[in-house]
């Protein structure tokens, strides 16, 4: 599947590009990102493993429904988008 | 004789000044909300030296004083708290782990603990050259004893039994570490301050913790008196005698004179100095103290929208106002708990409107170095 990425982490991470990745589980996605990335889970993830409260993950287009675990079914995702959400000033 | 006696006097006040300018810090390091900023004096003016993380907010901009190391901890909207340094005044940065809390840290049950923000930080001591500790919200105090590779919750604060019900939120959502004060005698010796739980100090090296709350007021709670609850909003020993503590509190100016044992309410009872967030104690003189009062406390802005600082000679005894050269009218500034610092004869503080503002004579000139700053979060001299 695709892993796309806002283009604000491309700041903290200026290598970073469209992925083509393997895997099972949202966390697992994330794991193999972050081998590419070294650190880039940290900014993504708490140290609980919860998707942070300004990120937002989107699935074939749809949010994410558990922010806590992200325990969303990913079997048949062609594409997953990590993006920032709107807040502050 | 009488000529050659004015030369020496001359040359004496010459190189007592050339003296001053050596081992002045003349560097003001400011976290703000979009970045880390330093201004060094050169030739009279305050020149920007380096902007650094434009944009991100930098919780405490902090420069170790024994390896001149510079450090930024940064609250990132989106993407989490997290922890810089530079050994080169700012020109590169290297990230390291953030501090976060270990598998299965709750706040409270059911609320699992993630580090939410950086307040305070601190060298361990003078002799100690990699030993760091780092005060956050939710409560957690860590040390790095490898110069901030790594840093460890210290768990006997974070187990202490007033934890979960007698400590809350001040400021913020959760309760915060914001000060953290080493003997400079004794690295074991350390006091912290927390909003809301008050003061404690520990003289293991962190070992075991005491409630150092006597005297104080929490005017907000049902019982005012009680042990824990207490919001210091700034808590500093007097480098020239570290057994006098001072802290702005919400419910006034408190000192200490007997190593926190008790604490004695230094506010005026009719002139500004009492409601505030932020307090610096002369380098050589414990009794001499600066505050910056703001409008207690549902209506946080510069009383009568007059800026203001207030400085204390005596121990708090009386209170001189400073305005010469700050704005009095229509100023809405309020100076943060970090954002007051003095240094010798030096003063500058950093407010809420971003405005920049330093004193050559311990506040009585003030200067404007910037009025259109971010809001300013900590201010620091540094050589």
């Amino acid at each position: 599947m695709t892993i796309r990425f806002t283009k604000s982490l491309k700041r903290f991470f200026p290598e970073l590009t469209t992925l083509n990745v393997h895997s099972d589980s949202l966390q697992s996605v994330l794991m193999e990102v972050n081998k590419i990335y070294p650190g880039i889970r940290q900014y993504i993830l708490d140290e609980r493993g919860s998707l942070r409260k300004h990120v937002n993950i989107f699935i074939d287009g749809e949010m994410l429904n558990d922010r806590i675990t992200l325990s969303d079914n990913i079997d048949t995702a062609n594409e997953i988008y990590i993006l920032q959400a709107l807040s502050g000033g | 004789m009488k000529y050659i006696y004015f030369r020496l006097c001359l040359v004496g006040k010459f190189f007592k000044k050339r003296l001053v300018i050596l081992f002045m810090k003349s560097t003001i390091l400011l976290g703000t909300r979009k970045g880390l900023i330093a201004y060094t004096l050169k030739n009279g003016t305050w020149q920007l030296e380096n902007s650094s993380f434009e944009g991100i907010p930098v919780s405490i901009a902090y420069a170790d004083d024994r390896s001149g190391t510079w450090w930024a901890c940064l609250d990132h909207g989106h993407w989490g708290v997290k922890l810089h340094y530079s050994v080169d005044r700012g020109v590169t940065w290297h990230e390291v782990p953030a501090p976060a809390f270990p598998e299965g840290s709750e706040v409270k049950p059911g609320v699992p603990a993630t580090t939410r923000y950086i307040w305070a930080m601190n060298h361990g001591s003078i002799t100690n050259s990699s030993r760091l500790w780092l005060g956050t919200d939710p409560g957690g105090l860590f040390l790095s004893e490898d110069n901030g590779q790594n840093f460890q919750l210290n768990a006997s604060l974070w187990n202490h039994p007033t934890r979960v019900n007698g400590w809350f939120g001040g400021g913020r959502d959760l309760p915060g570490i914001h000060s953290i004060v080493v003997d400079p005698r004794d690295e074991n010796h350390i006091f912290i301050g927390i909003s809301c739980a008050g003061v404690f100090e520990s003289l293991d090296g962190g070992n075991t913790w005491h409630i150092r709350n006597t005297g104080l007021r929490a005017d907000f709670l049902p019982d005012p008196n009680q042990e824990t609850g207490h919001d210091p909003h700034i808590l500093v020993a007097a480098p020239s005698n570290p057994d006098i503590l001072w802290q702005q509190n919400h419910c006034g100016i408190f000192k200490s004179i007997d190593r926190g044992l008790h604490w004695i309410d230094m506010s005026e009872s009719d002139g500004p100095a009492r409601f505030g967030f932020a307090i610096a104690v002369a380098d050589d003189n414990p009794d001499q103290a600066w505050v910056a009062p703001a409008k207690a406390d549902e209506n946080r802005i510069a009383i009568d929208k007059a800026l203001c600082i207030c400085r204390t000679d005596d121990g708090g005894k009386t209170w001189k106002q400073l305005r010469n050269g700050l704005p009095q009218q229509n100023a809405y500034d309020i100076v943060y708990r970090h954002a007051l610092a003095s240094a010798g004869d030096t003063v500058a503080f950093g407010t809420t409107t971003g405005n920049l503002f330093f004193s050559p004579d311990r506040g009585e000139h003030w200067e404007t170095i910037n009025n259109y700053l971010p809001l300013v979060h900590s201010v620091q001299f540094v050589r």
